[in-house]
């Protein structure tokens, strides 16, 4: 336990933060700070520094509007979206922080195993949105008020329309061993996405790895990003994926893609994206800001409309035609298990898949 | 000559010389910016994770099949490629520098255009066109000959694939050495053949070939070490087939958690064979020198092809579409119709990807500003660095000037990727904190181009007899001085290739920079890997385009410029 401990804060984190963690892990801290609202004072203090520096691993086009929605809101506050794969995510905060370069303000990650590490190291600044002290079930939200979910979703199987018949898609993922499928599916890579690898872990988990090793004997195409499995469905370079972001899928099918969503029998993994600020955030209040709105019932109806995302904000309509939430049948989720394993998944995963 | 030393001698009583300071200055300056990651990187490969002396990481490199079997991949990989390409730039070489091929200049230029092409964007290009389902190149052939939807005459995500598209952006490199060489090569000697009566294959095969020889295999050679220190191609293309290559493994390497001391280990026998490969070189050519430009010589004279003059200008143009016209169009067509796949009609017209690159990216703007930057100032000093080293080494300067030179030269066999880490280990810590800051991306892209740039200079000194330097020299200038007034002016135009040649190389940069950016320092190669990754094709479309309207326009403007002549670059 302590050595994946220690491996996972890895060794480019440098003793800066291992310092800081040690320095806050004795002070107790029980309970979240009160709820902050959007007050003309933040706002102003925001405007003061003028910008945000979002690090996230939501798909860039989802993550780009997101961030025009916020600038048109809050004029004199422009956001400069950082996207890349959850796992690079982890890896470049820790690498900049170790070198003691700070310029993340908030981060929002599809592996929600990150947020437990950076609470650990002593990262993360308290901060409460108002939304997420009146509205956010406990479980969706950090009892130190340090993240909460900014989005959920599933990863899923998925089939190009005019490839694949609906009777003829796959049902389940053992139905993605059929011979008939060999060579025509893409999945992509725990290694660089947060969305699969903690899909692959609660597969494991619930399948076993032996479902990887003869889905490898598939001969999968092997992309990086959740979001590319669906976007290869939408070229037409693959006829199935084994997993990827289930908002993609909407993206694509409601604006004419030939690409259909498939819940899998065994259930899908169930994925949680955090967001929290960092404490040596150098836009402080942008930051604030941002995560506020963030939270707020309008960003989050923004991200379930535009991007096909999932909402815990209890004041948001899901979009019609789509699958309601609780009718899926997921996976469990257990980000602090993914903390512990993640490096055996990944190392798992590239002998199994050779990349 | 010999009269230069006891005027040399004389001339110290009068005046202090300063370029033997200025020299070592920039020797000092060389050794930090190459032994320095260097050091980190022999440090590294034999220290375990916890930081005790261990050769566990060699022992796995050798022993595991994930570590060997990148090694033979990439063998295979370097090896076909070279081959490749000399078999298809020598030919072509000829065509348009000894034989009266129309259109030669063009070809030249659209040879030059693949030479720009970051092999990364030919790599994302090539999967557009090539993919085995969505390609358009598939998607022709099955309209064409009524194929089944899941067959496809061409693969890329294979190991052949990924060898045609690395030989594609390689090729230009022999291309350039043959026709170069054959440019400078005198018509009269070979006119000196014909009249002693050697028939036209004996004068080829005596005259001709021997003096284009040492062209021709630096050329393979350096076919050889690009294809083996490739990273964009490999990761874009071998990795979505389920193989690695010795770069991307060493990548992967760096992915969290990261493994500096394997990566480290792995590094290094790409080092010591590329040290192998130049002193086999060495060997070969080192006893042949040919100081061919000295005086006012005929240009070469012209072969008639006759009845192959056409069929030969189509070869040409044949050979070409594969670098530059297909994956251009499948850039073209992904750019502007609104599924990259699809082919682009009147009708399905969008220009909603360069509203995206435009108005949506955040990210775009600061990329451009820091590749701009960045390439002005690496090509600036870059340059600076690699002519007085050039210097130093043509004309045996200072004591120790092997040395420089082979400084100067390892580079190359570090991939990028490699020394990227060897710097990112060397300037996170004091007295260098660099990381974080665009001095860092400077510092790797001045040592990548270093090799090429001072290979390009050195050459350049080599074809100009020093006795006009010497002259100078007898007439009291300092060694300096004759640098700037006599030497610098004769090569200039090779100044200005050179300055040209590491600004395009920085936009080609992807290697390096995946290690060392970080938000604030990301580059356009940069953010066309991320958005690779993440299946943005579009996006990529439009800013590749753009990268290329850039550095055309760079190449363009340079040859304007009045009295530079045409800039061609050599390797």
């Amino acid at each position: 336990m302590k050595g994946s401990e220690i491996s996972r804060r890895g060794v480019l984190v440098g003793s800066s933060a291992l310092a800081i963690s040690t320095t806050f892990s004795t002070k107790v801290m029980s309970a979240a700070p009160a709820a902050s609202a959007i007050t003309p004072q933040l706002i102003e203090a925001a405007k003061k520094e003028g910008k945000v520096v979002w690090y996230t691993s939501v798909d860039l086009p989802l993550a780009e509007k997101i961030a025009k929605s916020f600038e048109a809101k809050f004029p004199g506050v422009a956001v400069r979206v950082e996207r890349t794969g959850a796992e690079r995510v982890f890896q470049r905060i820790g690498q900049e922080y170790g070198s003691n370069i700070h310029a993340v303000d908030v981060a929002n990650s599809s592996d929600a195993a990150h947020f437990i590490v950076w609470k650990n190291q002593g990262l993360l600044e308290a901060y409460v949105p108002e939304d997420v002290a009146k509205f956010y079930p406990t479980e969706h939200k950090d009892p130190d008020g340090m993240f909460a979910s900014f989005r959920v979703w599933v990863s899923i199987i998925a089939y190009n329309t005019n490839l694949v018949k609906k009777e003829e898609a796959p049902k389940s993922f053992a139905d993605l061993l059929d011979p008939k499928w060999k060579g025509k599916i893409v999945k992509a890579h725990p290694g660089y996405s947060g969305t699969i690898m903690t899909a692959t872990y609660q597969m494991q988990r619930d399948l076993g790895w032996g479902f990887f090793e003869k889905l490898a004997a598939q001969n999968v195409m092997q992309v990086q990003s959740s979001a590319d499995p669906p976007k290869r469905l939408a070229l037409g370079e693959r006829a199935v994926m084994a997993d990827g972001n289930e908002y993609n899928i909407f993206q694509i099918s409601e604006t004419g893609g030939p690409v259909a969503p498939v819940y899998a029998t065994e259930g899908s993994p169930l994925i949680v994206g955090p967001t929290g600020m960092f404490k040596a955030a150098p836009n402080p209040n942008a930051a604030r800001l941002f995560c506020n709105y963030s939270f707020t019932a309008e960003c989050q109806q923004l991200i379930i409309d535009v991007g096909g995302l999932r909402s815990m904000h209890p004041e948001t309509k899901e979009k019609p035609g789509r699958t309601p939430f609780k009718q899926i049948k997921v996976m469990k989720d257990d980000p602090a298990a993914v903390e512990k394993m993640s490096d055996e998944i990944k190392q798992h995963y590239v002998k199994i898949f050779r990349v | 000559m010999t009269i230069a030393l006891p005027a040399q001698a004389e001339r110290r009583r009068f005046g202090i010389d300063i370029s033997k300071p200025v020299l070592y200055v920039f020797a000092a300056i060389l050794c930090v910016l190459i032994l320095l990651p260097l050091s980190w990187l022999l440090v590294f490969s034999v220290t375990d994770a916890k930081g005790a002396f261990t050769l566990g990481n060699f022992y796995r490199l050798f022993t595991e099949s994930s570590f060997y079997e990148p090694f033979v991949t990439t063998f295979i990989l370097a090896t076909s490629s070279a081959f490749i390409c000399c078999a298809v730039a020598a030919p072509m070489g000829w065509l348009v520098a000894r034989t009266d091929l129309p259109f030669a200049s063009i070809i030249r230029a659209l040879v030059t255009a693949s030479f720009v092409t970051p092999p990364f964007l030919g790599a994302i290009a090539w999967e557009l066109l090539a993919a085995p389902n969505s390609g358009l190149l598939n998607k022709i052939a099955r309209d064409w000959f009524g194929m089944a939807q899941d067959e496809h005459l061409f693969n890329i995500y294979t190991l052949p694939g990924l060898i045609f598209v690395i030989s594609c952006y390689t090729f230009p490199y022999v291309f350039v050495l043959v026709a170069n060489s054959l440019d400078r090569t005198p018509g009269e000697l070979e006119d000196a053949s014909s009249i002693l009566g050697g028939g036209r294959w004996y004068t080829a095969r005596r005259v001709t070939i021997p003096l284009v020889l040492p062209a021709l295999l630096a050329g393979a050679l350096v076919a050889f070490l690009q294809a083996m220190t490739l990273f964009g191609s490999p990761a874009i293309l071998a990795l979505p087939a389920g193989f690695h290559t010795m770069t991307t493994k060493i990548w992967s390497l760096f992915q969290f958690p990261p493994k500096p001391e394997l990566a480290a280990a792995a590094s290094l026998p790409l080092l010591v064979l590329t040290v192998i490969l130049l002193r086999a070189e060495h060997m070969i050519l080192g006893r042949r020198g040919y100081s061919v430009v000295g005086g006012k010589y005929g240009a070469p004279r012209l072969i008639p092809l006759h009845r192959w003059r056409w069929p030969a200008f189509v070869l040409c143009i044949v050979v070409l579409l594969n670098p530059v016209f297909l994956p251009y169009a499948a850039l073209f067509n992904a750019a502007f119709s609104p599924v990259a796949s699809t082919f682009l009609t009147m009708q399905n017209f969008t220009l909603h990807n360069v509203y995206f690159v435009l108005f949506e990216l955040s990210a775009a703007s600061l990329a451009l500003k820091n590749t701009v930057i960045l390439g002005t100032a690496a090509a600036t000093v870059g340059t600076v660095i690699a002519l007085v080293i050039a210097y130093v080494t043509a004309r045996q300067a200072v004591t120790g000037w092997r040395v420089l030179g082979f400084l100067a030269t390892a580079p190359i066999a570090i991939p990028g990727i490699v020394l990227g880490v060897g710097l990112f280990l060397s300037y996170t810590r004091p007295p260098f904190v660099l990381y974080g800051t665009l001095w860092i991306l400077l510092i790797a892209f001045v040592t990548i181009a270093l090799p090429s740039a001072y290979q390009q200079l050195q050459a350049a000194f080599r074809t100009i007899h020093p006795e006009l330097e010497d002259a100078s020299r007898i007439l009291g200038a300092t060694r300096l001085r004759s640098l700037w007034q006599i030497t610098a002016p004769l090569l200039r135009t090779g100044v200005i290739a050179t300055w040209c040649f590491i600004f395009v190389g920085v936009m080609r940069e992807l290697s390096a920079a995946i290690i060392l950016f970080t938000s604030e320092t990301k580059v356009v190669s940069v953010l066309i890997f991320d958005l690779n990754e993440s299946g943005d094709l579009g996006a990529i479309s439009v800013i590749g385009l753009g990268m290329l309207l850039i550095t055309f326009a760079v190449v363009i403007a340079v040859n304007k410029i009045p009295g530079f002549g045409n800039v061609r670059f050599r390797t």
